[in-house]
């Protein structure tokens, strides 16, 4: 009894698996917004304007500078 | 027009293993799946050298020569992306990558391959930018944030460096003179052979 009580949640746990899957729709590759059309949100940098390419290449530009620490604390020359 | 590239100091690189869990923790990656990861040559070793591997963002990606669905696609930035809906988790791309990047999730009730995973530049994928959709599969955007890499900008020595390629050499170059070693770790001596003065240049048939 205990058994067979196993073996049909198992069947049952198995047919159900699949009901967790999400729906996928079989289409083609899709086309991806721009990275200056901004993403909406508390997040997002400011001093950029959204939508304005240059403005974001020149957010993106400021922003790596920050990996530069010889522009926060000139190298002493050698 | 930006071309968003990462480059690794190896001079600095000290394993700590931040990027890795910032990009864990930024895109809430799952277990088994490493989208960056540091890899450490002549491990235990005095003067052992660690870099920060991920994918490399290539101009002439292999991954997307090879995939057999077309899933990935190439930013105007440069970023090499690919579309989780399209991807049927072949994982050929995997064999392609000179640099293990595509990563393969092992999930559902039969430990099923997932579909491919890997650095995404922290530029999402192509749902909506910052839309719920676009986290769930890819994590989040940061470029569309006008923000870079979480790795880099996490990196506490400032090893990693992302963004623009042209100003992340810039700022590796001046490093390198300014302290006057660690372009021969990894770079063109390597890769080519240190030039010889007087010798001819080589030239490939």
């Amino acid at each position: 009894m205990r058994a067979s009580t196993m073996a049909a949640l198992i069947v049952v746990a198995a047919l159900a698996a699949a009901c967790g899957e999400k729906p996928q729709t079989a289409s083609g590759r899709k086309a991806d917004a721009q990275a200056w059309d901004a993403a909406k949100g508390a997040y997002v940098a400011q001093g950029w304007k959204a939508g304005d390419q240059a403005s974001w290449e020149e957010q993106i530009h400021n922003r790596a500078q920050n990996q530069n620490e010889y522009t926060r604390a000139p190298a002493t020359g050698k | 027009m930006a071309r968003m590239k990462f480059i690794c100091d190896a001079e600095r690189c000290i394993e700590c293993n931040g990027c890795v869990t910032a990009c864990k923790a930024e895109h809430d990656v799952p277990w088994g799946v490493n989208r960056r990861r540091v890899v450490t040559l002549n491990d235990g070793v005095p003067g052992e050298k660690s870099i920060s591997v991920a994918c490399m963002h290539c101009s002439d990606a292999p991954c997307m020569a090879v995939c057999p669905v077309d899933c990935f696609y190439r930013t105007a930035e440069g970023v090499v992306l690919h579309d989780k809906d399209v991807c049927i988790g072949c994982g050929y791309c995997s064999y392609a990558c000179p640099f293990g990047a595509p990563q393969f999730p092992s999930n559902g009730t039969f430990g099923l391959r997932g579909k491919m995973d890997k650095c995404t530049f922290c530029a999402g994928g192509p749902e909506a930018n910052g839309s719920a959709a676009e986290n769930e599969k890819y994590g989040r955007n940061r470029l569309s944030e006008g923000k870079l890499p979480a790795c880099a900008e996490m990196c506490s020595t400032k090893a990693l460096l992302g963004g623009d390629g042209d100003v992340v050499a810039d700022i590796f170059r001046t490093r390198v003179l300014t302290r006057g070693k660690g372009s021969e770790v990894w770079g063109w001596g390597t890769a080519y052979g240190k030039p010889v003065a007087g010798a001819a240049p080589k030239v490939t048939k």
